[in-house]
C-alpha cells in the first residue's frame, strides 16, 4: 500500500514537473515572484512567533504587503496566461498597467499604515 | 445592402437609447433629490433628530480646525468627566464628505454655511445612490432593469426615511457606498479587471469610513464567493474580484481609526479570511486540474485529500480555539443581536432600548417598501432564469437583507436597495414580455387592414417592415403615457429590438412565448397602475410620514396648525443663561442636541459607549430626590433637563422611556429593581402607581407643578390623571420650562452649610419668580 502511494506520488511529481515545464518563461518568472513573496510573508510570521507582535500595525502591514503582492501577481498571471480563454481580448499591457496601479494603491496604504 | 442599413439603424438606435437613458438618469437624480426636500419646504432647513446634531457639530469642528485637529479631537463637552476621543471613535466618512463639499463650494466662491451643506448632503447622495443602483442592476440584467430599479430606489420610502434633507446621518452616504461597492464587485466579477478590483477596494474603504454596516459587505461578498465555489461556478474572474479586495480592503479598513485592528481581530471579519484561504485552495486545485491529465489528477486528489483532511482538521481546531478564547466569541454585541434576535433584550438593555433596534412589524414592511414587497419574488424568479454570477449575488443579497431587516427595523434600509433591484428586474422583464407579445400581434392586425408595401422578397425585409410597424406602434404607445416610468419602457424597447432582430430563429422561438394581445395590454395597464400606486405612496410617505425633523413638531388641531419649537427654546435658554462650564444632565437621547445646540457639557450622550455612566444617570433618575441629588452632585451637574410630553401629548418623552432608565440603571446598580416601579406588572403613573414610582426623581421633575395647568393634572400621553399632584422639591429648583412644557430644566440647589430642619419653604418662590419665564409658564397654551 505504502509502496504504491509512494510510486503514485513519484508519478504525480513527474507529471507535474513535465506539465509545468511547458509553461512560458514569463509565467515562470511571475511564479518565482509569487513564491518569493509568500516565503517573505512566512519569514515574517515566524519572526512574529519568536519575537512577538508588538508593533502590530507594522507586522500586519509587512505580512499583508507580501500577501497582497502575491495575490496581485497571481491575478496578473491569470490575466496574461494565454491558455486562459476568459482573458483573450485583454492585452497583456493593460493587465500589467492594472497590476501596477493596484500595487501602487496597496503600497501607499501600507506606507500609511506601517507607522 | 439591407443588412448594412439594418446595422446602421441599430447603431443609431443604440445611440438614441444611450442619450435617452442618460437624460432619464439625470431626471431620476433630480427626482431623488427633490422628493427629499419636503422637510425643508414644510418646516425649514434644519438638522433633524439626534445623531445628525452630533455629526453637524463634528463637521463644524472639521471645517473650523482642519483635518489634523479633527483626528486628534478630544471632546471634553461630553461624557463628563470622562470625555470622548471623537477622532478615534467616529465613522469619519460623512463628516469628511460634507466637509470637503463645503470646502469645495467655498473655494468656488459659493458661500454656503456648513449647516446648509449638511442639510443637503443626504438628498445629493441619494441621487448618487439611484445612479449606483442603475449601474448595479445594469450589470445584472441590462439597461431597462437598471433604469426601473433606479427610479424605484429614488423614491423608496425606507430610504427616504433616512435621507430627507436635514437627516444628516451616516446612512445617508453609506447606502450609496454600499450599492456602489456591490456594483464594483459585480463589475469586477463580470470583467475580471484588476482596475475595477482596485476601485472596489477603494469604494469599500469609503463604506468602512461611513458606516458600521460595512460588516454586511465583508460578510456578504465572501458568502457569494463561497456560493459560487460550492455550486461549481468558480472562475479566475472570481479570484480577481475577491482576493485583492480582501487584502486591500483589510488594510484600508485598518486605516480607519474607529475600526483599526478590529479589521483582523474580530469575528465579523474572520469569514472573509476563511473564504480567502478556501478560494486559494480551490484556485490551486483548478490550476493543477488544468495542467494535469485527468488520470493523474485523480491520483493527486486521493493523495491530497488524505493529507488535506488532517491539515484542515488541525486548522479548524486552532481557529475554533482562537475564537472561543475571546469572551464574546469575538463578536460585538450588535452583531450578536443580529445573529440571535433575542440576544440584545436578554443581555444588553441599552441596545434593546433603541426603538430602531426592535424587530419590525408587518405593516412597517408595507409602509417602507410598499408594492416592492410583491414584486420581489418575481424578481428572484427572473434572476434564476439564466442564473449568472451577478444575478446569484443579487439573490443572495436580498435573502440576507430580508433576514436582517426582520431582526432590526433599522436594517430595512439595507433591504430597500435589494428590493428595488429585484422589483426593477421583475418590472422590466414583465414589460418586455408584454410589449414583445403586443409587438408580434400588431403586424397581424395591421396586415388585415392594409397590405405590406414593396414586397421585395427575403425574410430580412419582412423583418424590417415589421420593425417599422413596431416603431410606429411604440410611438403610439409612447403618447399614451402619464407616468414617469414611461420613458424607461421606451428605452427598454429600444434595447430589446436590436436583440430581437438578431436572428429570425430566436424570433420564432420567442413567438412560442407570446401572450394574447388583450391580456398583455391589460397586464401592462395593471402594472402601470401598480407603479402609480407606488409613486403616490412614496410621495405621501416623503411628504407626511418621514419629513418631520422631530426637533420642531407640529400638530393639526381643530383650531389649526400648532408648532412646538420647545427644544430649541430650551437649548437656547441653556446657552444664554448658564455658565459655559456648567454640566447638564439628561437622559442620553438629548446629549447630542445639548452639546450641539446649547454648547454645554453633558454627562451622557447618544454614543452610549459607557454603559456604567448611563446606568448612573438612569439610577439618579429613578432614585428619590435626595439620593439623586447626591449622584448628580458627585458628577458636578448643575442642571437637569427632562422632556415631558404630558401637556401636549408628545409620546416619546422621558416618562415613557423611564422603564429603560430603570432597567439600564438596575443592570449596574442592583438596588434599583424594575418590579418596584410596576404595579402588578403594569407601568402606570396614576394613583395606583407604586410609592417608589411616585417618589422617584423623574416623576417629580416631570410632574412638578403640573396640576397648576388644568387643576387636575391630566396627562395627555398616558391618558390618565397623575397619581401625586401636590408636592414640593427639596433638592432641585425649577429654572425654566418651555412654552408647551415639553422641556423642563431644573437646577440643583447648592449644598447647605448645615442642615436646620428639612423644610425650606421660602426658598423656591423668590428665585423662580425672578426669572420672567415663570409667568409665561403659568398660562397654559391649551386653555
Amino acid at each position: 500500500m505504502a509502496k504504491t502511494t509512494a510510486k503514485d506520488a513519484q508519478d504525480l511529481f513527474r507529471a507535474l514537473r513535465s506539465a509545468y515545464a511547458a509553461t512560458p518563461t514569463k509565467l515562470k518568472i511571475i511564479d518565482i515572484y509569487v513564491v518569493f513573496a509568500i516565503f517573505t510573508a512566512l519569514i515574517q510570521v515566524v519572526y512574529m512567533g519568536i519575537v512577538g507582535s508588538f508593533p502590530f500595525n507594522s507586522f500586519l502591514s509587512g505580512v499583508l504587503s507580501c500577501v497582497g503582492t502575491a495575490v496581485l501577481a497571481v491575478c496578473l498571471r491569470i490575466q496574461v496566461n494565454k491558455d486562459n480563454k476568459e482573458f483573450k481580448d485583454l492585452p497583456p499591457e493593460r493587465a500589467f498597467a492594472d497590476f501596477v496601479l493596484c500595487n501602487v494603491v496597496l503600497h501607499l496604504v501600507i506606507m500609511n499604515f506601517i507607522g | 445592402m439591407a443588412e448594412m442599413e439594418n446595422a446602421k439603424g441599430s447603431t443609431l438606435r443604440y445611440a438614441c437609447g444611450n442619450v435617452l437613458s442618460f437624460f432619464i438618469l439625470i431626471l431620476i437624480g433630480v427626482l431623488a433629490f427633490s422628493i427629499r426636500l419636503f422637510s425643508v419646504i414644510k418646516y425649514e432647513s434644519v438638522i433633524h433628530e439626534f445623531d445628525p446634531y452630533f455629526n453637524y457639530r463634528v463637521t463644524q469642528f472639521l471645517t473650523k480646525n482642519g483635518i489634523y485637529d479633527f483626528w486628534n479631537w478630544f471632546d471634553d463637552r461630553t461624557w463628563y468627566p470622562l470625555g470622548r476621543v471623537i477622532g478615534g471613535t467616529v465613522y469619519p466618512g460623512l463628516t469628511l464628505t460634507a466637509g470637503s463639499l463645503w470646502w469645495l463650494l467655498n473655494s468656488l466662491n459659493i458661500p454656503l454655511s456648513v449647516e446648509t451643506v449638511c442639510v443637503f448632503t443626504a438628498p445629493i447622495f441619494s441621487a448618487y445612490a439611484a445612479w449606483a443602483t442603475y449601474l448595479l442592476t445594469k450589470e445584472v440584467k441590462g439597461t431597462g432593469a437598471g433604469l426601473t430599479a433606479a427610479v424605484l430606489l429614488a423614491m423608496v420610502p425606507s430610504y427616504i426615511s433616512r435621507s430627507v434633507a436635514g437627516s444628516y446621518d451616516n446612512e445617508a452616504v453609506a447606502i450609496f457606498a454600499l450599492i456602489f461597492t456591490f456594483y464594483l464587485y459585480i463589475k469586477t466579477l463580470n470583467t475580471g479587471s484588476l482596475f475595477y478590483a482596485t476601485l472596489n477596494a477603494l469604494a469599500y474603504f469609503y463604506m468602512v469610513c461611513s458606516w458600521g454596516g460595512y460588516t454586511f459587505i465583508i460578510n456578504l461578498i465572501p458568502m457569494h464567493v463561497l456560493l459560487c465555489i460550492v455550486t461549481g461556478r468558480y472562475s479566475s474572474r472570481l479570484y480577481i474580484a475577491y482576493a485583492p479586495l480582501v487584502v486591500l480592503g483589510t488594510l484600508l479598513a485598518a486605516l480607519v481609526p474607529v475600526v483599526g485592528f478590529n479589521a483582523v481581530m474580530t469575528s465579523e471579519h474572520f469569514a472573509s479570511f476563511l473564504v480567502f484561504i478556501i478560494l486559494h485552495v480551490v484556485a490551486l486545485v483548478y490550476y493543477i486540474k488544468g495542467i494535469l491529465s485527468p488520470k493523474m489528477f485523480k491520483v493527486a486528489v486521493t493523495l491530497v485529500v488524505s493529507v488535506g483532511v488532517v491539515v484542515c482538521c488541525a486548522m479548524m481546531a486552532v481557529l475554533v480555539a482562537l475564537v472561543a478564547s475571546s469572551p464574546t466569541k469575538g463578536w460585538s454585541g450588535r452583531s450578536l443581536s443580529l445573529l440571535d434576535p433575542t440576544y440584545a433584550s436578554k443581555y444588553i438593555p441599552i441596545i434593546a432600548s433603541v426603538s430602531e433596534h426592535q424587530p419590525p412589524t408587518w405593516p412597517s414592511y408595507f409602509m417602507d417598501i410598499n408594492v416592492l414587497a410583491f414584486l420581489v419574488p418575481a424578481g428572484i424568479i427572473s434572476c434564476f432564469l439564466p442564473l449568472s454570477d451577478a444575478s446569484s449575488f443579487v439573490v443572495l443579497y436580498i435573502v440576507t437583507s430580508v433576514y436582517f431587516s426582520g431582526v432590526m427595523v433599522r436594517l430595512m434600509l439595507v433591504l430597500a436597495p435589494a428590493a428595488c433591484i429585484m422589483s426593477g428586474i421583475a418590472l422590466s422583464e414583465a414589460f418586455s414580455v408584454f410589449t414583445r407579445s403586443i409587438k408580434f400581434q400588431m403586424p397581424k392586425l395591421l396586415d388585415d387592414s392594409d397590405p405590406v408595401p414593396g414586397d421585395i422578397t427575403s425574410a430580412n425585409s419582412v423583418v424590417q417592415s415589421n420593425q417599422a410597424k413596431v416603431e410606429k406602434h411604440s410611438a403610439a404607445d409612447k403618447s399614451e403615457g402619464t407616468l414617469k416610468e414611461r420613458p424607461q419602457k421606451k428605452s427598454k424597447k429600444k434595447e430589446k429590438e436590436p436583440l430581437e432582430k438578431a436572428s429570425i430563429k430566436s424570433q420564432i422561438e420567442k413567438k412560442l412565448l407570446v401572450l394574447p394581445l388583450e391580456s398583455s395590454v391589460l397586464a401592462i395597464l395593471l402594472l402601470v397602475l401598480l407603479g402609480a400606486f407606488y409613486v403616490v405612496h412614496c410621495v405621501w410617505a416623503a411628504a407626511e410620514a418621514y419629513s418631520a425633523p422631530s426637533i420642531v413638531l407640529t400638530s393639526h388641531n381643530h383650531d389649526g396648525l400648532h408648532v412646538f419649537d420647545d427644544f430649541r427654546e430650551a437649548y437656547a435658554w441653556l446657552s444664554h443663561n448658564t455658565e459655559v462650564d456648567d454640566k447638564v444632565a439628561s437622559w442620553w437621547d438629548y446629549g447630542y442636541q445639548t452639546t450641539a445646540m446649547a454648547n454645554r457639557t453633558v454627562i451622557v450622550d447618544n454614543n452610549t459607549w459607557n454603559n456604567t455612566h448611563i446606568a448612573t444617570v438612569g439610577t439618579a433618575m429613578s432614585s428619590p430626590e435626595k439620593a439623586a441629588w447626591e449622584i448628580f452632585n458627585s458628577l458636578d451637574v448643575k442642571y437637569v433637563l427632562v422632556v415631558f410630553g404630558g401637556l401636549v401629548g408628545y409620546p416619546s418623552d422621558d416618562i415613557n422611556k423611564f422603564l429603560w432608565m430603570v432597567r439600564i440603571g438596575g443592570g449596574v446598580f442592583p438596588h434599583i429593581k424594575e418590579p418596584d416601579y410596576l404595579r402588578d406588572g403594569q407601568y402606570r403613573i396614576d394613583s395606583e402607581a407604586t410609592p417608589t414610582m411616585l417618589n422617584c426623581l423623574m416623576y417629580k421633575l416631570s410632574y412638578y407643578r403640573f396640576v397648576e395647568t388644568d387643576g387636575k393634572g391630566f396627562d395627555r400621553v398616558r391618558r390618565t390623571e397623575i397619581g401625586k399632584k401636590y408636592f414640593k422639591l427639596s433638592h432641585f429648583e425649577e429654572v425654566f420650562t418651555t412654552h408647551h412644557w415639553m422641556v423642563r430644566i431644573y437646577k440643583l440647589k447648592p449644598p447647605k452649610n448645615r442642615i436646620r430642619g428639612k423644610t425650606k419653604k421660602s426658598k423656591s418662590s423668590p428665585k423662580t419668580s425672578a426669572s420672567k419665564k415663570d409667568d409665561r409658564v403659568k398660562k397654559n397654551p391649551w386653555h
